[in-house]
């Protein structure tokens, strides 16, 4: 079940650092074959490369708040997921400052009395100079039966 | 991009697949999610899927590569994914997309891009809709 005190929980400020072998890897990994991923020493990450932040906030304590919301592995999904650049996309040598906070939970009935429980978590990146570089909302899902159906 | 885009453009669609399990782990350590869900064949199986699961992220990823193949890394500045089915090895996905606004601003088009993967049978498994912002001052 999901808690729902976890609303507004913020987790530690963590680096994350844009390193040129990790942004060519990860085009390689996604098939992202334009060349202004792997030319020069400054390379352009993927739309998609602050995913790694699952690396880099597992090394700081308190890194990630998301576990605080209790959602069930099994019946947990990632429902949605979005990245806001408030100018050109992050690229290697760039040093983000990521910091995430679970913002909203809410419910919303399904079929056959199911209800879906959604819960999003805001990750902002500053640079060094303190400016909002990029954004990363994650939405997870979870499946709960309604109370009166009888357990599978 | 010294072309202009335009509303309902739509260039070709590229296939991706079919899914392997070396795609799944090649994407999971570029990105640092290691979930076993979508390696270990024993807990996959065991959670109650017939396969390893794709990783979500790996086709949403390959769709966002379809968009900035053609139209660079440079001016994405939003993207949004939303999955609608799981997917397993062994599947062929199409992706497409086609350009959905043109914004012009005096130094710049904002364009607005609708992006599918879809199944075999031309079911939906993951959407993206992205913005780019493209220069369009002098060559």
């Amino acid at each position: 079940m999901i808690n729902r005190s976890a609303i507004g929980a913020k987790g530690a400020p963590f680096d994350l650092w844009v390193e040129r072998g990790k942004v060519m890897e990860f085009a390689r990994a996604v098939r992202a074959e334009h060349p202004d991923h792997s030319t020069g020493l400054a390379p352009i990450a993927p739309p998609t490369f602050l995913t790694t932040q699952l690396f880099w906030e597992k090394l700081v304590e308190g890194g990630n708040p998301w576990a605080l919301a209790g959602m069930s592995e099994e019946r947990g999904m990632h429902a949605e997921q979005e990245y806001v650049f408030h100018g050109p996309p992050p690229r290697a040598g760039d040093r983000l400052i990521g910091q995430s906070t679970i913002t909203e939970i809410w419910d919303k009935p399904s079929k056959n009395g199911v209800v879906l429980t959604f819960v999003k978590m805001v990750t902002t990146f500053h640079d060094a100079d303190g400016r909002l570089v990029a954004e990363a909302i994650l939405t997870g899902v979870e499946r709960n039966p309604a109370p009166t159906e009888p357990a599978p | 991009m010294s072309r202009r885009l335009y509303t309902g453009e739509e260039p070709a669609a590229l296939t991706l697949g079919p899914l392997t399990r070396t795609d799944f782990v090649r994407y999971q350590g570029a990105s640092g999610d290691m979930n076993p869900i979508h390696h270990d064949e024993p807990f996959a199986k065991a959670s109650g899927y017939p396969a390893p699961l794709a990783v979500g992220m790996f086709s949403a990823g390959a769709l966002c590569a379809w968009a900035t193949d053609w139209l660079g890394p440079q001016g994405v500045r939003r993207t949004r994914i939303r999955w609608l089915k799981p997917c397993f090895p062994g599947m062929t996905l199409t992706l497409s997309g086609r350009v959905t606004a043109v914004r012009a601003t005096e130094t710049r088009d904002e364009v607005d891009l609708a992006l599918v993967a879809t199944d075999e049978a031309g079911a939906p498994v993951v959407q993206v809709w992205m913005e780019f912002h493209l220069s369009t001052d002098a060559p």
